[in-house]
């Protein structure tokens, strides 16, 4: 949880992001009538945009280093064609078909890999032909065909969410689901606790902490955010499982990147490459390590989109990469490497589903949503370069 | 031939911290070639980037009076209006372009056809290959600069510069690249020039040639005019000029330290090294050289002998391709086989690019002090944060790193303080043997000094220190033995008495010298 408040710490821009965010939720929450704030509609938020996180996560390394992925949508379809097949065709089970799709994304990864890492080639263009590529195979394996429905428990990946042991057990009869906030409850408890221990460990260092009370404010804020999304959870079905799948990769990648030495490794790469490399960075192998990442979490998204389409369609994944991309610059990433958090990358995407899903609220056409989000990408970065060079001054 | 076409009168030039330029004056009179000599960093290409509108007027105080015009350059374009033309050390040709494309580019013979401008291709190579005739290049005008050689490079920059109708050309360090034919040549055309009545500004550490062509030679030291010597008036040869460019006093300008030198911490074998882009060409031949614990030896050399090219293979290969040789580490040989690996065994380099390949500008202090050594502060590749902040303020404070904290944004720091985080990096991860590539480059005096002090300290604690320099009185000042490069080979070895900047000039001199009649009868 020390992470949070790192992230919390890490720029201004972050808080901008986050208030951007309620300002939004305040504003759609008002000009509906409340219908965006409804349990139902914050269900659909989770997972309309479940897959855009988990590939704005895994995009967000490639961005640190200064490149990106065009490939990842045409990624999630050969992934969602994979599954199709291994399932529908061949009637393989679940477990099976999660396996091989798994490695799938590795052997892509593998590939592109290799062509970025080891011949050089600058990932954009490598990555442009891996669109085409994996597109094409999309089609060839489909053969243009949408594959039509996949095993409930498959489907369950997107659509499920935990269910209600704790009220089972205890007999408990409520219309809400009791798990869901007792989950949210310890979440809250375990941010107090990981504040206090970060605090314990600076004094032990005889650095200066926070304050208490500012360790309660912040704690509280956090726990107020989450105390609120499960609680419309709860009153709804409760905690879906691409929450958890998001939640815990946010959570790994951000422990990834700011407490690891291969974290500190692919920010000191995207910040001064030839730097990096003469303090004893294997360059080679962290990009292919990047590109092979966002290919297993391609793979992922692929898994839980076709699982919320319930087919493995030809079309599907469709310029998905611009979405993570716009997510981590939105999200306060810098385009030429070195800035940038999970924390912001999620911040960004939410932005960009909650644009989406107050907007259809609203009755506002899909193409004019599209203009909106297009002008607010180019806003808030542009917003960011003006303040930064104000600042600079 | 005594009207004089240009006069610089105190200028004074300053950077953050630095003042480059301390009201120098400089006269040229029309129609001679006036060369101007100095150490690096004395301040002649900041002089001549004044006088050129490259600073902007306005940026520096004193006046430029040209042809008995008083000047206001803002820019290039100003200065070459009045025919003033520079021709830097680096060229400023476009590789992908061709030779007539590159001689015209941004003077190019257009017509008007509304808004756009058409350019006349028949009447531009017609151009191109009158001008190319001028400075005896037999070239097709459409050749693309990358399909001709550097001294080639050379002739296309001054036909340039002939095409726009140039009074005062001006070189700098037009041979330093060029071998020894090519190099006469250029000569020949500047004297070509001259006669054609085209004054000349000539910047060069070839006091040969300088001797050779020169009419009058203005000395700079310290961003200050020594003085001007004249042809045929004062006593002309090498030698005085070399003391002029090194008469001055050397005491307390370096920290003292007792040299007890212990035993061979580090030695290289037989090291050759190609070029990592051409094969097969070499870039360092059979180098031999050795450090003991306790002692500081030196990398002498001139631009492109090799100095920081042999440093870096060293340095786990970190430049150049085919690398053989033998590396031996406390007696024992050892093989760096990447940069991680020379780091592992004790080996640290600290690049002479601060900017470029050195700081992680972006990133905060503590950052940049721990990444060659992350290992360090880690268990099973977690990082303890507050481990990583206690190191970082302990070097901070070790080497007075001036800043408001170590969150400081490493890139918002004055050079200086830039370095000495560039010497943190290096310390914290615990080398034997540190090699530094041009610590002082670009840095103020008091914050060398602390380098300096820092250096003797490291020796006092049984160090080993590679120092690469192109400043020869650093050089001279903190070293116990010197090793002298030319051309990729080390041509000698100077301890003790021979420590001197005359003999060390003399040996690279006499090197180059015997190359070259190595090469004609070749």
């Amino acid at each position: 949880m020390q992470q949070f408040s790192k992230s919390f710490r890490a720029s201004i821009r972050q808080y901008m992001m986050i208030i951007a965010m309620v300002v939004l939720v305040v504003f759609f929450y008002t000009s509906t009538g409340g219908k965006f704030g409804k349990p139902m509609n914050v269900y659909n938020i989770i997972m309309q945009n479940g897959y855009v996180l988990v590939l704005a996560i895994g995009m967000l390394l490639p961005i640190l280093i200064g490149t990106i992925d065009l490939s990842v949508g045409s990624v999630v379809a050969v992934i969602g064609a994979v599954a199709g097949i291994m399932m529908y065709r061949w009637g393989q089970p679940v477990w099976l078909t999660l396996i091989v799709c798994i490695l799938c994304g590795v052997v892509i990864g593998i590939w592109q890999g290799f062509w970025i890492a080891i011949v050089n080639l600058p990932p954009f263009i490598a990555t442009l032909g891996g669109m085409l590529i994996f597109r094409g195979l999309t089609l060839v394996l489909l053969q243009g065909k949408t594959l039509a429905p996949l095993p409930s428990s498959y489907v369950q990946i997107s659509s499920g969410y935990i269910p209600d042991i704790v009220s089972n057990i205890f007999g408990i009869e409520s219309n809400m689901n009791i798990t869901t906030i007792v989950i949210a409850v310890i979440l809250c408890l375990l941010v107090l606790y990981g504040q206090l221990n970060a605090r314990k460990q600076k004094l032990k260092y005889g650095f200066q902490a926070p304050g208490i009370p500012a360790i309660l404010l912040r704690v509280f804020l956090i726990s107020a955010a989450i105390l609120l999304v499960a609680s419309r959870l709860a009153l709804y079905k409760g905690i879906p499982f691409v929450l958890v799948i998001v939640g815990v990769l946010a959570l790994f990648y951000t422990f990834i990147l700011n407490n690891t030495t291969i974290g500190r490794y692919i920010y000191a790469l995207g910040g001064n490459a030839r730097a990096a490399e003469l303090s004893g960075i294997n360059i080679r192998n962290v990009k292919y390590g990047i590109f092979i990442n966002m290919a297993i979490m391609s793979a992922v998204a692929g898994i839980v989109f076709s699982a919320r389409l319930n087919s493995a369609s030809p079309l599907a994944g469709q310029s998905f990469e611009m979405d993570a991309i716009a997510s981590c610059y939105l999200g306060g990433a810098s385009a030429s490497g070195g800035i940038g958090t999970i924390m912001g990358a999620l911040v960004g995407g939410l932005i960009m589903g909650i644009l989406n899903n107050g907007m259809s609220l609203l009755g506002v056409s899909s193409d004019a949503q599209q203009i909106v989000k297009g002008l607010v990408v180019i806003l808030a970065v542009a917003f960011d370069i003006l303040s930064k060079s104000k600042s600079s001054k | 031939m005594e009207n004089i076409l240009l006069e610089m009168q105190s200028i004074t030039k300053e950077f953050p911290g630095v003042r480059a330029l301390d009201n120098v004056s400089f006269k040229v009179k029309e129609g001679e070639v006036h060369a101007l000599v100095g150490e690096n960093g004395a301040g002649k290409s900041t002089l001549m980037n004044v006088l050129s509108g490259w600073y902007a007027y306005g940026s520096y105080d004193g006046q430029i009076i040209f042809d008995g015009q008083e000047c206001k350059f803002f820019n290039l374009r100003d200065s070459e209006k009045l025919g003033i033309v520079i021709i830097h050390q680096e060229l400023g040709l476009i590789p992908y372009l061709s030779i007539a494309e590159n001689m015209f580019l941004g003077n190019e013979t257009a017509s008007k056809l509304g808004p756009l401008h058409v350019i006349d291709w028949n009447e531009c190579h017609n151009r191109a290959t009158e001008m190319l005739n001028k400075v005896g290049l037999d070239e097709n005008p459409e050749t693309l600069i990358k399909d001709i050689g550097v001294g080639k490079q050379q002739m296309v920059e001054i036909a340039k510069a002939m095409a726009k109708n140039v009074r005062l050309l001006i070189l700098d360090e037009p041979t330093a690249s060029l071998n020894d034919q090519d190099s006469a040549h250029l000569l020949d055309l500047v004297r070509g020039m001259k006669e054609k009545g085209v004054t000349c500004i000539i910047i060069s550490h070839k006091l040969n040639e300088v001797e050779q062509i020169a009419d009058a030679i203005t000395i700079i030291r310290d961003g200050a005019t020594i003085e001007t010597l004249y042809r045929g008036i004062d006593e002309f040869t090498q030698d005085r000029i070399i003391k002029g460019m090194v008469g001055r006093e050397m005491t307390d300008r370096y920290p003292s330290r007792e040299s007890n030198p212990g035993e061979i911490c580090f030695e290289v074998r037989n090291w050759n090294v190609e070029h990592p882009l051409y094969e097969g060409k070499r870039v360092i031949q059979d180098a031999n050289f050795d450090v003991r614990k306790g002692e500081i030896i030196g990398f002498a050399g001139l631009m492109g002998s090799g100095r920081t090219e042999l440093a870096m293979s060293v340095f786990g290969k970190a430049y150049g391709k085919n690398i053989t040789g033998q590396i031996f580490k406390d007696g024992k040989e050892v093989q760096l086989n990447d940069v991680a690996d020379a780091i592992r065994k004790g080996v640290m380099y600290l690049t002479e690019d601060r900017k470029g390949a050195g700081l992680n500008a972006i990133d905060d202090i503590r950052h940049n002090i721990t990444i060659a050594n992350l290992q360090s502060i880690s268990k099973r590749n977690v990082v303890n944060h507050n481990e990583e902040i206690k190191v970082a303020e302990e070097y901070r404070e070790k080497l007075a790193i001036r800043s408001t904290g170590i969150l400081q944004t490493a890139g918002t720091l004055s050079g200086g303080n830039q370095q000495k985080v560039m010497l943190s990096r290096g310390l914290f991860s615990n080398p034997d043997v540190l090699i530094l590539d041009e610590p002082t480059r670009g840095i103020d005096v008091g914050s060398k000094y602390e380098i300096y002090t820092f250096m003797n300290e490291l020796v006092n604690e049984g160090k080993a220190v590679i120092f690469v320099s192109s400043e020869m009185p650093e050089l001279l000042g903190m070293c116990d033995r010197i090793f002298v490069l030319n051309e990729g080979r080390i041509i000698a070895e100077l301890s003790g008495d021979e420590l001197s900047q005359e003999i060390i000039m003399e040996k690279i001199l006499t090197d180059t010298r015997k190359r070259a009649e190595h090469a004609t009868i070749q």
